[in-house]
């Protein structure tokens, strides 16, 4: 990757950080430890993986990104308000009355969300089926479907893993946020996942692992697995619960509570000295 | 109405979903999707035609339901078939969700609803799955026969969002024709009458109709009513009401938040009128399908009675 798009989609990652703090605090409610830790990932697949276009959300072979777990989806909202699905500005209605931007992800391909989610475990089958119908339409778009490592924990992922694998879905791409956190505690105290890549080995998928807080391995990743022609592939994004804030990172704490106005006013301080030396 | 009058030809409401997609098969964007059952839910045929377009999904009925949601996402018809109990118990959740709050246009197709599956007893029975669908929004066709199962079938490949389709497993006699009107959401009057309305859907509708005959002997004259579709066709049910003064709803369900619910709350806010309820207040149980009909008062004759004291009600 060259320079330049390298610290073009670190800089984004850190832009993504001061919307998700921004969001979460103003809605007074929300979950910003895993949206932080996204937002590497969200930066790749939206400024450099994924082929898509703002100004044309229904055009039929965009690729196709499906959040299989909806509780962070302030990092996809930032990402798409950034990509000009809609004005930055809408992000401050996040979790309010009437808002476009429901605490869960509701569908609305027009401003870019593929999918409704929250309940977990759902994103993969319908990314199976999306897989399904671009190969009817013998189309090259890709599917990307974002999942988390506490969401392994429902049986239906696993469900969908034997069918992707079943049916050869190489349009298909999986990412998952390893951040070992869950709501109650790390993943490996609270529902032990590994050996993880074994599991996804063992279902027939392709596995990749990826520093899911480095844009190049990210980035890399995804592009290996385009070359992938007959699995679907996983790759496993090793990242920190809310980096970029030191009093929320890998704190279990931090998975699902809104930061006060000093919390919040701390964390963008952190933000903003980190993108003024980038 | 136009009914076929002789009721001697016996056939399967889910043979219905079989012949209705094997006939839907020309449209491109029909898809049928499958959990380890296409000799059961009759979509062996489908698959076999048209292989490309069949997906098997295993025993994963969660994934079988998400998978559609995907492909309907993507502006496929897909047809999601298992039996009720899996479909609509099993796979609630992603009905909800990926479904029905997503708006994606699945077609669920379930076979083998109600008690008439008889031997293989109360875990495969399904009786609330009208209740759980109706919750979601969902338009929800109970058909009343084989023909009817077919047309509502090829009917709902053009229905504009999801639908969910009941059929039953067991044979049963088909009462309408070619000429039978049949629309999505509007109820046919299979019978005249002014004593009393029989309100019912799937297999009650024949059962009704013999009814109607018990009690036209016993000088009451019954109105039966088709009532296949829910969300109700409010209209033709409180003109039956107003005119017939009592009613009588049945159903191969739970009494609770099936059509039995749904009239009672019409009639309750539109026009309070005395109502008895047929349908089941118990799992069921192993048995033949008649004499779970029988164990849980779903016979022409049970009905009459209902009926009989629904009217002395008035």
């Amino acid at each position: 990757m060259q320079e330049k798009r390298r610290r073009r989609l670190e800089r984004i990652a850190w832009e993504l950080r001061g919307d998700i703090v921004a969001m979460v605090a103003n809605a007074k409610s929300g979950h910003c430890g895993g949206p932080l830790g996204l937002a590497e990932v969200f930066s790749v697949l939206y400024f450099h993986s994924m082929r898509h276009d703002a100004k044309k959300p229904l055009w039929r072979e965009r690729d196709r990104l499906y959040l299989s777990n909806g509780h962070v989806c302030a990092v996809l909202y930032a990402a798409l308000a950034r990509s000009g699905y809609f004005p930055p500005e809408e992000l401050l209605s996040f979790r309010k009355l009437g808002s476009r931007l429901q605490g869960h992800p509701h569908r609305n391909e027009r401003i870019g969300i593929e999918t409704t989610a929250g309940m977990l475990g759902q994103g993969l089958s319908v990314s199976v089926g999306a897989a399904l119908a671009a190969r009817l339409d013998k189309s090259k778009r890709r599917v990307y479907c974002v999942a988390s490592d506490g969401e392994c924990q429902e049986g239906s992922t696993w469900e969908a893993a034997m069918a992707a694998s079943n049916y050869n879905l190489s349009n298909l791409t999986l990412l998952i946020d390893y951040n070992n956190v869950q709501i109650s505690g790390h993943v490996s105290e609270v529902m032990r996942l590994e050996p993880f890549a074994a599991k996804w080995k063992a279902f027939g998928w392709n596995v990749l692992e990826a520093r899911g807080n480095d844009v190049e391995s990210v980035a890399q990743a995804i592009e290996k697995a385009k070359l992938e022609k007959s699995r679907p592939t996983a790759i496993i994004c090793r990242t920190t619960l809310g980096k970029g804030v030191s009093f929320m990172e890998d704190n279990p704490e931090w998975h699902g509570k809104p930061p006060d106005a000093e919390q919040a006013r701390r964390a963008l301080e952190e933000i903003s000295e980190r993108l003024e030396k980038l | 109405m136009k009914l076929n009058s002789k009721f001697t030809e016996k056939k399967a409401t889910r043979d219905g979903l079989g012949d209705g997609l094997l006939e839907l098969g020309r449209n491109p964007k029909v898809v049928v999707l499958c959990a380890d059952l296409e000799e059961s839910t009759k979509t062996k045929a489908f698959k076999q035609k048209h292989p490309k377009r069949f997906f098997e999904a295993g025993v994963a009925e969660m994934n079988l339901v998400g998978m559609a949601a995907g492909l309907a996402l993507d502006g496929y018809i897909p047809f999601a078939t298992t039996f009720a109990v899996f479909g609509t118990g099993l796979a609630y959740g992603t009905v909800r969700q990926s479904v029905a709050i997503n708006k994606a246009n699945v077609k669920l197709a379930c076979t083998h609803a109600g008690v008439t599956v008889g031997e293989d007893g109360e875990t495969h029975q399904m009786l609330e799955d009208v209740s759980l669908m109706t919750g979601l929004g969902i338009t929800t066709v109970v058909p009343c026969d084989y023909l009817e199962a077919k047309r509502a079938t090829i009917a709902a490949a053009s229905w504009p969002g999801s639908l969910y389709l009941r059929f039953g497993r067991e044979k049963t006699p088909i009462i309408t024709d070619a000429s039978t009107p049949f629309k999505i959401g509007e109820a046919e009057i299979f019978r005249d009458g002014s004593d009393i309305a029989i309100i019912a859907n799937g297999i009650e509708v024949f059962q009704a109709l013999e009814a109607a005959k018990i009690l036209k002997t016993k000088g009451v004259s019954a109105r039966v009513i088709n009532c296949h579709t829910l969300p109700l066709d409010e209209k033709t049910v409180l003109k039956a009401a107003r005119a017939c003064g009592a009613i009588v709803t049945a159903e191969e369900h739970s009494i609770h938040g099936g059509l039995g619910s749904t009239v009672s709350r019409l009639l309750a806010e539109k026009a309070p009128t005395p109502t008895e309820f047929v349908g089941t207040r118990s799992f069921g149980e192993s048995g033949t399908a008649s004499q779970l009909m029988e164990r849980h008062g779903l016979t022409a004759p049970y009905i009459a009675r209902v009926a009989a004291l629904a009217e002395s009600r008035k």
